[in-house]
């Protein structure tokens, strides 16, 4: 399974997590986890997500991720999950 | 499964404490380039390095978009090229003529940096080594990204002090060549003992000829991530310190490790090794000064330098080893002076001598590093200078370099820039007596006693 760690990081605003769910579902990318938090103010969502279906490249991805994320007002990131893996777990 | 707190870290690290890949380094073998026709070779090592190279920097580029990592630097290391043209050059210009071909193929494959316009006179000098030696100034000041390294000793061979004379005559000139841009020249130039043969930092990278026809050698960074980490553990002990930057140093090197499988596999070019170094920059917040400061002291350079910088050094390599399958390189935590913050600040304080500095290189990777000094430093002394540190490789069985910039038209007081990586430096006063009569004895230091293991 080829999974990506998506992180969004901004100030809360109504539907961040509803954008950022539509995007995912319309383009067959399945989420695994989600955890979310505000701290001060500001919202921190950490999702992991399943790309095997999804037929976009990983770069048009994280692109298009940013786009919606500058829409909405918050920072949107997507990384592979093995740099997480490789530095926390030996 | 990695959760919030893991992933909130490692990004941390990226965005706030400068944690990237420092250089994915590409090392190339040219030993096939090797011709008697001058414009022969010249062809082959452009048709080689333009085809093993021409898809480095678009693939550092995407794992840099897929991980979320910065990688600064994409750069090439090649054979040493006094063996590659020792058989075409015959004049100094026609080495010079390599030097441009090297430098029109990394503008064309995009790297910042190429590095093997080198030689390896250890023990002696070949008529090739020679004239590729005395055509460094003008190499480079003719070019902008090659860059150059000279080994002159080791602990096996000695140090051979007729290319220890030559090298200082040759930084001087260098300096000369380049006096338009504040002696910018000589920033490309090391002189080496014990160079090793996987180095991926400029700008003393070769691709040693035990080296396979291709390598990828990748160098991290992290000085900021230690620091940070340090700041959590102030007044503890040295077993919480040391295990602080053993943990931060195995994590710093994951990455690298993870990013040369990927580039090696991308590449189709096997995985040589990561280098698990402390290299900083200029930027805020990225500098190992920093560090011995949080390590505490007042400011690099103050009693108590020398032990704090050998502790750090060796919790890098404790915790680096671990973290990756190959390692090698230089390896250690790097005190250039012109690129770190921190030791601008110990310089400009007047905390940090040239004296210091050489005592700090018996501890760490790699030597005396970028330290602009007068521009009226006479030859023999940059020789002597040169000379001691070389000494200090060859007995410690490490390896140690000099790279310093006399600073044409400029003395102690002024600063000099050099932009970007490079960074910027006070100019620092230089012991005035001579060793003229010790320079020009001519002919080679005998290799250590326990160089005879045998």
């Amino acid at each position: 399974m080829k999974k990506t760690i998506i992180t969004v990081v901004g100030k809360d605003t109504v539907g961040i997590i509803a954008k950022v769910c539509s995007y995912l579902a319309e383009n067959k990318i399945n989420i695994l986890d989600i955890s979310q938090t505000i701290v001060q103010g500001y919202f921190n969502m950490m999702m992991i997500v399943d790309t095997n279906e999804t037929e976009k490249a990983f770069g048009e991805m994280a692109d298009e991720m940013d786009t919606l994320g500058e829409s909405i007002g918050v920072i949107i990131k997507c990384q592979k999950e093995e740099i997480f893996d490789q530095m926390h777990r030996i | 499964m990695i959760n919030l707190y893991e992933v909130t870290e490692t990004n941390k690290m990226i965005e706030e404490e400068n944690l990237d890949v420092r250089t994915i380094t590409l090392g190339i073998s040219l030993l096939d380039c090797i011709d008697s026709d001058l414009k022969i070779v010249n062809e082959k090592i452009y048709q080689k390095i333009y085809h093993a190279a021409k898809d480095l920097v678009k693939t550092g580029e995407e794992i840099s978009k897929e991980y979320g990592i910065p990688i600064v630097n994409k750069r090439i290391s090649v054979t040493p090229v006094s063996l590659v043209g020792g058989a075409a050059c015959k004049t100094e210009e026609d080495f010079v003529g390599i030097a441009k071909t090297l430098d029109k193929v990394a503008h064309e494959v995009g790297v910042n940096f190429i590095g093997g316009y080198s030689a390896l006179v250890s023990k002696g000098m070949s008529r090739a080594d020679e004239l590729l030696i005395r055509s460094i100034p003008k190499a480079l000041s003719v070019t902008e990204r090659v860059c150059s390294s000279v080994n002159v000793g080791s602990t096996k061979t000695g140090i051979n002090m007729d290319a220890v004379k030559l090298m200082g005559e040759m930084i001087v000139k260098t300096a000369e060549f380049t006096k338009e841009a504040d002696s910018l020249g000589c920033a490309k130039l090391v002189v080496f003992c014990n160079a090793p043969d996987d180095n991926p930092f400029m700008a003393g990278a070769f691709h040693g000829v035990t080296e396979a026809d291709r390598i990828i050698n990748v160098g991290v960074s992290g000085p900021g991530v230690v620091k940070t980490a340090l700041e959590q553990v102030r007044g503890r002990n040295f077993e919480v310190l040391c295990e602080t930057i053993k943990k931060t140093a195995f994590k710093v090197t994951r990455v690298g490790q993870l990013v040369a499988k990927e580039a090696s596999k991308r590449l189709g070019v096997p995985f040589g090794i990561v280098d698990l170094s402390l290299a900083p920059t200029p930027a805020i917040g990225d500098s190992v000064a920093d560090i011995l400061c949080e390590i505490g002291l007042e400011h690099a350079g103050a009693p108590g330098t020398t032990a704090a910088l050998a502790l750090l050094n060796d919790q890098v390599k404790k915790g680096g080893v671990m973290a990756s399958s190959y390692v090698g390189g230089l390896s250690g935590a790097f005190i250039p002076v012109s690129e770190d913050q921190g030791m601008i600040d110990a310089v400009t304080a007047g905390a940090l001598s040239l004296e210091k500095l050489e005592a700090m290189t018996c501890v760490c990777s790699v030597g005396l590093d970028m330290i602009a000094i007068p521009g009226d430093t006479k030859a023999s002394t940059i020789s002597g200078i040169i000379a001691d540190e070389m000494a200090i490789g060859m007995i410690n069985q490490k390896t140690t370099a000099v790279r310093l910039i006399p600073v044409i038209g400029k003395g102690v007081g002024e600063t000099v820039e050099f932009g970007g990586l490079l960074g910027y430096a006070p100019i620092m006063p230089v012991n005035p007596f001579s060793c003229d009569a010790f320079v020009n004895r001519g002919g080679r230091i005998p290799a250590p006693i326990h160089s005879f293991k045998n």
